[in-house]
């Protein structure tokens, strides 16, 4: 009897003195959050997926009061990017799930139907074009970086930019891009 | 000194804590899609358990053990683990913005993995542990979990662009290779016995 009586006693206390440890520091570190994050995190739904791209919804809402897009949020739909555009006061935009990420795209020259004529060749900014006058031109896909100058400039109209899935030879580490790393004209424009 | 090299050796490789002892399973196969949450995630919770690891021994050596409660222990320290990370979680905040970011959702979410409980709990099996020797093996704990999720983490990101069979996609083939390395890192058995 005595010991059961002792150990309700003892977590009795253990529980009361982490309990005045939380609520000591609640106060103590009491920290002032933004109070129009606090708003827009109050209007996200809560469920933490990550969808957006941060890890969580408070993230998130920190995200759109520093001007991130308001239409990243899958588990919201349309109610919630209306309630946003509400309370920030911008318009309404269709949802974007995939962040607007374009899939990799390669040049590929049609060889059979190449003239030769060089033009391509002269308007690739990366020199991924070989080939030589009369003869055919081909892509070298390691260097191609998709940005399709030489489509515009091909007389026979030869030049086809496909999409390229990725695969494990193809594969790199992503590059390091903390915050804080842009010059200030490059911030702006991201801004 | 000879001591607490054998016991982070062991914690480590030899009785690592995910692929021998099967603890803290559910982050290692839920956060380790990219490399950059895996290691904010193992730096969360190698935080955490060394922390825990330090509380945990307090309890148990001057509240638990001289009233001869150690029937409590399981939930005292269930207790006290949820306390001790609520109350960091706080003072990072207030603290260090920049380190509450890295750290972000992981700290609260690595309360309630078994791997923390896990470790109090064995330390407090193993009578000979002292003060500074439960903490070291809460922290080698924490390292030997950190090892194997980043390069667990490195191997899924090649893996999700790789071309695998339609019926190993996804977890399959993630739960495939972990099982894999779990035999991998049964060739440290026998490296030290404690």
């Amino acid at each position: 009897m005595s010991l059961v009586l002792v150990a309700v006693v003892a977590i009795l206390l253990l529980c009361l003195a982490c309990g005045a440890l939380l609520g000591y520091a609640a106060v103590r570190f009491k920290v002032e959050g933004d109070p129009i994050a606090e708003q827009i995190n109050a209007l996200l739904p809560q469920t933490q997926c990550g969808q957006c791209g941060y890890p969580g919804c408070k993230p998130y809402a920190e995200a759109i009061a520093n001007g991130d897009k308001i239409n990243k949020c899958p588990p919201g739909g349309e109610a919630t990017i209306q309630a946003l555009a509400d309370l920030l006061d911008v318009e309404p935009e269709p949802l974007d799930a995939e962040g607007g990420e374009k899939p990799q795209m390669v040049a590929y020259i049609r060889e059979a139907e190449c003239i030769g004529c060089t033009k391509c060749i002269q308007a690739c900014p990366v020199d991924a074009i070989v080939g030589a006058a009369r003869q055919m031109h081909t892509v070298i896909i390691s260097e191609c970086t998709g940005c399709d100058l030489c489509v515009e400039p091909c007389p026979v109209d030869c030049i086809d930019m496909i999409e390229v899935g990725r695969n494990p030879q193809s594969w790199t580490w992503a590059l390091p891009t903390p915050p804080g790393t842009l010059i200030a004209t490059d911030r702006e424009q991201a801004a | 000194m000879t001591e607490l090299a054998l016991i982070m050796v062991s914690a480590i490789l030899v009785n690592n804590f995910v692929l021998v002892q099967f603890l803290g399973l559910c982050p290692f196969m839920g956060v380790s899609k990219k490399v950059e949450t895996a290691i904010g995630l193992a730096l969360a919770t190698t935080f955490v358990l060394t922390l825990t690891a330090m509380c945990a021994y307090l309890v148990q050596e001057y509240l638990l053990e001289p009233l001869g409660l150690e029937f409590l222990r399981t939930i005292s320290f269930i207790l006290v683990i949820a306390v001790v990370v609520q109350f960091t979680e706080m003072v990072v905040n207030k603290t260090s913005p920049l380190l509450y970011r890295v750290l972000g959702i992981f700290l609260p979410l690595i309360t309630t993995n078994c791997i923390v409980l896990g470790v109090a709990l064995i330390n407090a099996n193993r009578a000979e542990f002292t003060f500074l020797t439960a903490t070291l093996h809460g922290f080698a704990a924490g390292l030997g979990f950190s090892l194997v999720l980043v390069l667990f983490a490195a191997m899924r990101e090649r893996i999700a662009i790789a071309d695998v069979p339609r019926s190993f996609q996804g977890p399959a083939i993630g739960l495939i290779t972990a099982g894999l390395m779990s035999l991998a890192f049964m060739g440290f058995t026998g490296l030290i016995k404690l």
